[in-house]
């Protein structure tokens, strides 16, 4: 049962060779110029969306009654510490009366003092943005802020399909954006798990996750209150949507 | 006393940052295939001719192969190359990121192609345009003359790069090669690429031949043939042409496949109307019987790590599937649905296992979790069957046949393709009809 050699092409070797470490390459001499003015450009969108009188003068409105609620706050701490007129001079007599004073009346008054700042602070807030009334305390994002930034990464982010459906896919990132919605920096939380042997689908899943907060930049946030949004967590997992 | 006042405040501060930490839950995309941009290989000028290849084109040759492969898998969306902003001389440099990401590509291929001492050096790299970096870069020396293996190799790493599994285009696909009238097909063993390139044939087509399976180093190939009128199971070594029966069996054997170390081939075997599942040691040929029932066991196929083996058997009324042990021990049914059965085969993956299954006539091959559960039909046709996985376990190549007239005119017989997820049906290139696929592992792992 001899039959002719069949003339199929020699599996021959192929060698592989890593050439990352070579890979600093030049920029093309356009790119490196695009590059330079696009830099150029970021750092002057930096310089005027953190300039502080912008900042202050939007802040403003949140800080005029401060000066007030200050006033009215010390009187409250005097009439607490002054039931009996006593007069400071006396009470700076004696280092054990004074580090007495310290540990009681004071800390309760400053304690008292701080929980009615932020108190006040919060009142302010939610005068000055109405629509923000049904801010959640944990989110800061009204459910439909939410739904619309939720809604514009779907469609940025492709999901790659060769993923494990038994493992745990979230891929948390931690963003920090500037006003206009763009990404200043963005950070993978689980970062170590990427390297980690048996988990390439990982490194993957969190590659395109970035990718698509990227392409969707600048993100949809609210007009206001960039405090509470200056900094987001995106938490990203395909675990259902592959299970369909 | 402010000190103290400070770290209060401080404090007090924190905890609301805590909670303040603001946190969206992103559990949808889209599965939309990536756009990806496959820039023509740059061919160095002192290259540009070699022998009689022409090495000028193979910049153009090797993006298309790597495109077309991307275009199979229903997972990427290669760009025109009209569209391109940057010529293949990118290759040197770094690209524009910028530029290439308005014509809405998420990742770039550039590379370029060289001759040295007699070898074909092709560099490659992969870029993210969305985050401005390389993902990856690789460099392949071989003979001129493997340049599609090449192709097919720089195909791997960047579907592998980018969806996080092994690639499967640096395979071959082996299957039974039909011509002529239905009543009088004549049928051969071919050999092809998975992408319908560099057929050829293995046997003479003077013998009717079936069910051809490569064993795991992709050297050898058992199937079914005649020997004197008789059925039986084959081997064929492919690079020397060698072939012989195995075992010295008294009666038919068929529905070979190879065990996953390659020592064992698995299949069966009749006599008076009763079949059973036998292995054969091909060094040792100790031949040792798994299955012993009077019912009809067959198609026997085992789980990666050779542990279990799947199997269809009538033993309860209709056609079934079955798992065992490898020594024949421990058998269980695992699918009670309505209809028959047939053709299990294990997926490389080792979490699901394929089918065909009949019902009402009509035929559909379909997935289902090696104890039975989660069975997903992928294809409804009127005949097919015979499904084989890709190495990742992600793709199943099938046959089908049209319903012919009476005379079998009509009649056709082609391969097809279908993601595990129902989606991405496709019909394979081949020379001439075709039946019985068997999908090889990576040549090159």
């Amino acid at each position: 049962m001899l039959r002719e050699p069949v003339d199929l092409p020699p599996i021959v070797s192929v060698e592989l060779i890593q050439i990352s470490d070579k890979t600093n390459i030049p920029y093309a001499p356009k790119a490196r110029k695009i590059i330079k003015e696009t830099k150029k450009k970021e750092e002057e969108r930096l310089v005027s969306e953190q300039a502080p009188p912008s900042a202050k003068a939007k802040e403003k409105p949140d800080r005029i009654p401060l000066p007030n609620e200050k006033k009215e706050e010390k009187k409250i701490v005097k009439k607490k510490q002054n039931p009996e007129e006593i007069k400071p001079e006396i009470r700076q007599s004696s280092e054990f009366e004074k580090k007495e004073i310290v540990d009681t009346n004071q800390i309760a008054a400053l304690i008292d003092k701080a929980k009615e700042v932020e108190a006040v602070k919060q009142e302010k807030k939610e005068k000055i943005t109405q629509s923000n009334k049904k801010n959640s305390f944990a989110t800061g994002l009204t459910l439909s802020e939410e739904d619309a930034l939720r809604a514009q990464i779907f469609g940025c982010w492709s999901v790659p399909l060769g993923l494990p459906y038994n493992e745990d896919l979230l891929v948390r990132i931690k963003l920090n954006l500037k006003k206009d919605g763009t990404i200043m920096k963005s950070e993978i939380l689980d970062h170590k798990r990427m390297n980690r042997p048996g988990q390439k689908f990982y490194k993957v899943l969190a590659e395109s996750a970035l990718r698509a907060v990227r392409l969707c930049q600048p993100l949809k946030v609210p007009p206001t209150g960039y405090d509470k949004w200056r900094e987001i967590q995106l938490n990203f997992n395909p675990t259902e949507m592959l299970k369909g | 006393m402010k000190k103290l006042f400070l770290i209060i405040v401080f404090n007090i501060f924190l905890i609301n940052k805590s909670f303040a930490l603001i946190e969206v839950d992103i559990t949808r995309g889209n599965l939309d295939p990536l756009p990806i941009a496959v820039s023509p290989l740059h061919v160095d000028t002192k290259s540009e001719n070699y022998k009689d290849l022409k090495i000028k084109e193979l910049g153009n040759n090797i993006s298309k192969i790597i495109e077309n492969n991307f275009k199979a898998t229903g997972l990427f969306n290669p760009l025109k190359k009209e569209a391109f902003v940057q010529k293949p001389d990118i290759a040197h440099l770094k690209p524009r990121f910028e530029d290439w990401r308005l014509i809405k590509a998420q990742a770039l291929v550039t590379g370029k192609i060289l001759i040295k001492d007699e070898k074909l050096k092709i560099e490659f790299r992969l870029w993210d345009l969305a985050a401005a970096k390389e993902m990856t870069a690789l460099a392949f020396t071989t003979t001129p003359s493997n340049w599609r293996r090449v192709a097919h190799i720089i195909s791997d790493k960047i579907y592998e790069r980018l969806t996080g599994e092994e690639g499967y285009f640096d395979t071959r696909i082996i299957y039974v090669s039909e011509n002529g009238p239905k009543n009088q097909r004549i049928k051969k063993l071919a050999i092809m690429d998975q992408d319908g390139a560099n057929t050829k044939y293995l046997t003479l087509g003077s013998e009717l031949v079936l069910t051809p399976r490569f064993n795991p180093t992709n050297q050898m190939v058992t199937y079914l043939s005649y020997f004197r009128n008789m059925p039986r199971v084959y081997l064929l070594d492919i690079e020397t042409g060698t072939q012989e029966v195995v075992g010295n069996f008294p009666g038919m054997t068929f529905a070979p496949r190879f065990s996953p170390d390659g020592k064992k081939i698995i299949m069966s075997f009749a006599e008076d109307g009763n079949s059973d599942i036998y292995t054969m040691d091909l060094e040792t040929r100790v031949v040792e019987r798994i299955t012993n029932h009077s019912s009809i066991d067959t198609s026997p196929s085992y789980s990666p790590d050779g542990s279990h083996i799947a199997f269809n058997s009538d033993r309860s009324g209709l056609q079934q599937i079955y798992v065992m042990r490898s020594d024949g021990s421990d058998v269980k049914r695992i699918t009670f649905g309505k209809g028959i059965y047939g053709t299990p085969v294990w997926s490389p993956r080792g979490d699901l296992i394929a089918f065909t299954k009949v019902r009402k006539g009509r035929f559909y091959i379909g997935v289902m979790r090696t104890d039975g559960s989660g069975e997903r039909l992928l294809t409804e046709n009127y005949y097919q069957e015979a499904p084989s996985w890709s190495p990742n376990g992600r793709v199943l190549v099938f046959y089908r046949e049209t319903k012919s007239g009476s005379k079998g005119e009509g009649f056709s017989a082609k391969l097809w393709s279908i993601d595990i997820t129902g989606y991405n049906e496709r019909k394979l290139a081949t020379e001439t009809d075709a039946s019985d696929p068997s999908w090889s592992s990576l040549l090159s792992k």
